[in-house]
C-alpha cells in the first residue's frame, strides 16, 4: 500500500506529467473559446438571416477585371475571379521579389565599396527609400509614371512592335506554331544534362581539385540545342504585333502601368531593407577570412563569391526570408492604386456583391498564410543547404 | 431562492423588452421631441454640411418635412454623417430613425436586410465623362475604352451589363476611394469616369478643368434614390412616406413655399384646401396634426422648391430638371404621388 501511494506522489509530481497537464487545459481553454467564437458567429448570422456557406463560389460574377492571367469574362464564376486575384498577387510578389533581392545585394555590396561616393549614394538609397511609408511611394511612383507618359495615340515607340504609353506597355507575343513542341522538350532535356553536368563537376573538383567550367559549357548546350532545333524546324515561331485600334493597343502583351508602379514601389522599398541585411551578413564574416584568401592568391572577384557570400548566405537568410514575407503581404496595398489583387478583387468587389465576408475574408487570409509558409519552407530548405558540414 | 431571482429578473426583462420592441418610432419620437436623420458624409446638393455645421441638400429637406409634419418645426432632426458601409446597420440597430442618403432602392435591400423603402425623391442613373477633346459624344462609341470607377457598388456591375450587352470591350480600372478615382482620370489613366450622374456633376467640380469635360447623353442604369425606415414599423413608415408624397403633390397643383400663405386663405379647389389642411382630416389617419402638409410646404417647400434650391440648374450641381425622370409626371417625368385623400 505504501509503496502504491509514493509511487501515486511520485508520479503526480513528476515535472513532465505536471506539464503534460498544464498543456492540456490551456489546450481545452483555447478549444473553448474558438468554439465559442464560431458558434457565436453562426447564430448572429442565423438571426441577421445573412447566408453561409461556398456556394456562391459557383455563381456567376457579372464583373470585369482589368488584368488577367486566365481567361475571364463576367459570366466567369467568383471562384474564378479568385484564382484571377490570386495570380496577381503572385505575380507581382515574385517579380517583386525578384528585382528586390538584386538591388538590395547590389546597393548592400555598394554600401561597404572602398569608393566614398558608391558607398554614400548607397546609404542615400537605403535611408530614403527605407524611411518613407510603403503607400506613399507607391502613390507617388503611380502618379509619375502616369504624368510622364504620353496618351495612347502620342506613344512612345520602338521599332514599330514595342510601344510605351499612359494606358501600359505593348509587347510583341510570340506564337508556337506547330511542331514547336519538340523544341520545348529538347530544352527540358538540356537542361537536365546541364543539372547533371553541374554536379559531376562538382564531385570532379572535391575529388581531384580540377575545375571545370559547367557554367559556359551548360549554357553553350541549351542555347546552342534551342537555336539549331529552331533552325531545323524551320522557325515554327511567329510574333504578335500591338496595333493601336480605337482607343488604344490591341494584340502583344500588355503590362498596365499599375503593375509597374507596384512592382517597382514594392521592390525599390523592399530593396532598401534587404541591402541592408546584406551589409550585416557580409560584416559578419571576421576580416581573417578575406586575408586569409588574398594570401593563398585569390582575385578580389572569387573573393566575394567563393569566401565571403557563401558565409554570409547563412546570417543573411533567415532575416532574408522576412524581407519576401512582407513583400508578399505588402502586395495587398495595390487596391489603393486599382491593381486587380486578390484584395481587391476578391476581398473588394466579390465580398460587397455577395456580402459573405466570413468566409471571402477567411479564404484571403488562408492564401496569405499559405504563400507564407510556403515562402518560409522554401528559404529554410535554402538555408539547410547553404549550411556549412557539420554545423548544427 | 437564487432561482427564483433569476427567474422574477428574466420575467421582468422580457415583459420590459416587449412594449420597447413594439413602442413604435411615431410614439417615441414625439415624446422624445426629436428624430435621428442618416446622411452622407458630404454630397453636394443632397447632404452636405456648410462650414457651421448647417445640413442642407435635398436628403436634408426630406427630414426636415418630416419633422416639419410631425412638429410643426423643420429643425428637430439631428443629422448622423454616415459612409455607404454603415448606413444599413445604424438604421436597423436603431442609431437612426429614417436613412436619407442616396440610397438606390433594389429588391435585395428592401426585401433581405430588414428595410423598408418610403419612396423616391431623386430618379438617379449610371452616365459617364469623358473629356470634350476625345470626340465623343455617345457611350456606344466606348468599344475598348480604360473606365475608372468606384469599388463596391452596383457601379461595378451595372457597367459590366452594359458593355456586355452591347458586346463592346473595356478596361475596368477600380479604385477603392472616390478621390483617387478622380486623380486618375484627371491624370489621363481612363478614357472615361463612371458612376450615379449626380456623383458625376458633383465629382466633376473637382477636376483641374471642370470645363473640358463633359457627361454623355445615355443613362445605363436604373437608380431610384429614397429615404429608408426599419421594416415592420408601418406607421411611422407612412408618415415619411407621405411627407414626401405631399412635397410631391403640393407642386402638381401649384402650391408653393412663397405662395402657400395667400393661396390656402382663397383657395376653392378641395385637393389644394386639403393640403392646406383645412379639410379632409388627413392628419388624424397619420397620427399628426391637421396642419402637417401645409406646415412642410410654408417651412421646407414643395418638392420643386427643393430640387431648384439645392440641386437644380442655377446651383453648382447644376442637374437640369426639365426632359429628365425628376420632371412632374405632366411634364414628361415620372414623378408621380399618390392622392393625399
Amino acid at each position: 500500500m505504501e509503496t502504491d501511494k509514493s509511487k501515486l506522489g511520485s508520479f503526480l509530481f513528476n515535472r513532465s506529467v505536471q506539464g503534460v497537464f498544464y498543456q492540456l487545459i490551456t489546450l481545452g481553454l483555447v478549444a473553448l473559446g474558438i468554439y465559442y467564437i464560431v458558434t457565436n458567429t453562426a447564430r448572429n448570422m442565423l438571426e441577421r438571416g445573412l447566408a453561409s456557406g461556398f456556394h456562391f463560389l459557383g455563381v456567376e460574377s457579372q464583373f470585369d477585371i482589368g488584368m488577367t492571367l486566365i481567361e475571364y469574362s463576367p459570366t466567369s464564376t467568383y471562384f474564378d475571379s479568385f484564382i484571377v486575384g490570386l495570380l496577381n498577387t503572385l505575380l507581382v510578389a515574385g517579380i517583386g521579389i525578384l528585382f528586390a533581392t538584386v538591388i538590395g545585394f547590389t546597393v548592400g555590396i555598394m554600401r561597404l565599396s572602398s569608393n566614398w561616393l558608391i558607398a554614400k549614394i548607397a546609404e542615400a538609397y537605403v535611408e530614403i527609400l527605407r524611411n518613407i511609408p510603403l503607400l506613399l511611394q507607391i502613390f507617388f511612383w503611380y502618379f509619375a509614371v502616369l504624368r510622364a507618359l504620353p496618351k495612347p495615340k502620342q506613344s512612345l515607340e520602338l521599332y514599330d512592335s514595342f510601344f510605351l504609353n499612359n494606358r501600359g506597355l505593348f509587347i510583341p507575343d510570340t506564337v508556337f506554331g506547330e511542331g514547336s513542341s519538340i523544341i520545348f522538350y529538347l530544352l527540358w532535356l538540356t537542361t537536365i544534362i546541364s543539372i547533371g553536368i553541374f554536379i559531376w563537376a562538382k564531385r570532379r573538383q572535391n575529388r581531384t581539385g580540377e575545375r571545370f567550367p559547367a557554367f559556359y559549357v551548360s549554357t553553350a548546350l541549351i542555347l546552342g540545342t534551342f537555336f539549331i532545333s529552331l533552325a531545323a524546324t524551320g522557325f515554327p515561331v511567329s510574333f504578335e504585333y500591338p496595333e493601336l485600334k480605337g482607343f488604344n493597343f490591341k494584340g502583344g502583351i500588355k503590362l498596365i502601368p499599375e503593375l509597374v508602379a507596384l512592382t517597382f514601389a514594392l521592390a525599390m522599398y523592399t530593396a532598401s531593407f534587404i541591402a541592408e541585411v546584406v551589409r550585416g551578413g557580409i560584416m559578419a564574416v571576421s576580416k581573417g577570412q578575406t586575408e586569409a584568401a588574398k594570401s593563398v592568391g585569390l582575385k578580389q572577384n572569387l573573393i566575394l563569391r567563393l569566401i565571403i557570400i557563401p558565409q554570409a548566405l547563412r546570417v543573411i537568410v533567415p532575416p532574408l526570408t522576412n524581407q519576401y514575407l512582407n513583400l508578399t503581404k505588402n502586395s495587398s496595398l495595390a487596391a489603393a492604386i486599382a491593381y486587380p489583387d486578390l484584395v481587391l478583387v476578391f476581398a473588394g468587389t466579390a465580398l460587397m456583391q455577395t456580402g459573405q465576408a466570413i468566409e471571402i475574408i477567411g479564404m484571403v487570409m488562408g492564401v496569405y498564410l499559405f504563400l507564407s509558409l510556403f515562402t518560409s519552407l522554401i528559404m529554410n530548405m535554402f538555408n539547410r543547404f547553404m549550411k556549412v558540414d557539420g554545423e548544427r | 431562492m437564487n432561482t427564483m431571482k433569476i427567474t422574477f429578473l428574466g420575467l421582468v426583462c422580457s415583459v420590459l423588452m416587449v412594449p420597447a420592441a413594439f413602442a413604435g418610432t411615431l410614439d417615441t419620437v414625439k415624446s422624445q421631441g426629436f428624430f435621428n436623420c442618416g446622411v452622407s458624409q458630404g454630397v453636394p446638393g443632397f447632404s452636405n454640411p456648410d462650414e457651421n455645421g448647417n445640413w442642407s441638400g435635398i436628403d436634408v429637406d426630406v427630414c426636415r418635412a418630416v419633422s416639419a409634419a410631425i412638429f410643426g418645426d423643420p429643425d428637430k432632426v439631428k443629422y448622423v454623417p454616415l459612409t455607404a458601409k454603415e448606413r444599413f446597420t445604424a438604421l436597423q440597430a436603431g442609431e437612426i430613425d429614417v436613412l436619407s442618403r442616396n440610397t438606390t432602392w433594389t429588391l435585395s435591400r428592401d426585401a433581405q436586410i430588414g428595410l423598408e423603402f418610403a419612396g423616391v425623391n431623386f430618379y438617379d442613373g449610371q452616365g459617364f465623362m469623358v473629356r470634350k477633346d476625345s470626340g465623343i459624344s455617345s457611350a456606344m462609341e466606348l468599344d475598348g475604352a480604360s473606365v475608372c470607377t468606384n469599388l463596391g457598388t452596383t457601379t461595378e456591375l451595372n457597367m459590366a451589363d452594359f458593355f456586355r450587352a452591347n458586346g463592346m470591350a473595356y478596361e475596368p480600372v477600380v479604385f477603392e476611394k472616390a478621390d483617387e478615382v478622380v486623380n486618375a482620370y484627371d491624370e489621363g489613366r481612363c478614357d472615361t469616369y463612371t458612376t450615379d450622374k449626380s456623383g458625376l456633376a458633383a465629382q466633376r467640380t473637382k477636376l483641374a478643368d471642370p470645363d473640358a469635360h463633359v457627361v454623355l447623353p445615355e443613362t445605363i442604369s436604373k437608380e431610384p434614390l429614397g429615404p429608408v425606415v426599419r421594416e415592420g414599423d408601418g406607421d411611422w413608415a407612412d408618415v415619411v412616406r407621405w411627407s414626401l408624397n405631399a412635397m410631391i403633390e403640393a407642386e402638381e397643383f401649384g402650391l408653393t413655399q412663397s405662395n402657400a400663405q395667400t393661396t390656402c386663405a382663397m383657395t376653392s379647389n378641395p385637393v389644394v384646401a386639403r393640403l392646406c389642411g383645412k379639410e379632409g382630416g388627413t392628419g388624424a389617419g397619420l397620427n399628426l396634426g391637421e396642419s402637417w402638409s401645409y406646415d412642410i410646404v410654408t417651412m421646407v417647400g414643395n418638392y420643386g422648391d427643393v430640387y431648384e434650391k439645392h440641386v437644380g440648374e442655377n446651383t453648382p450641381v447644376g442637374l437640369a430638371r426639365a426632359g429628365s425622370p425628376n420632371a412632374s409626371y405632366k411634364d414628361g417625368g415620372v414623378l408621380y404621388a399618390p392622392p393625399a385623400r
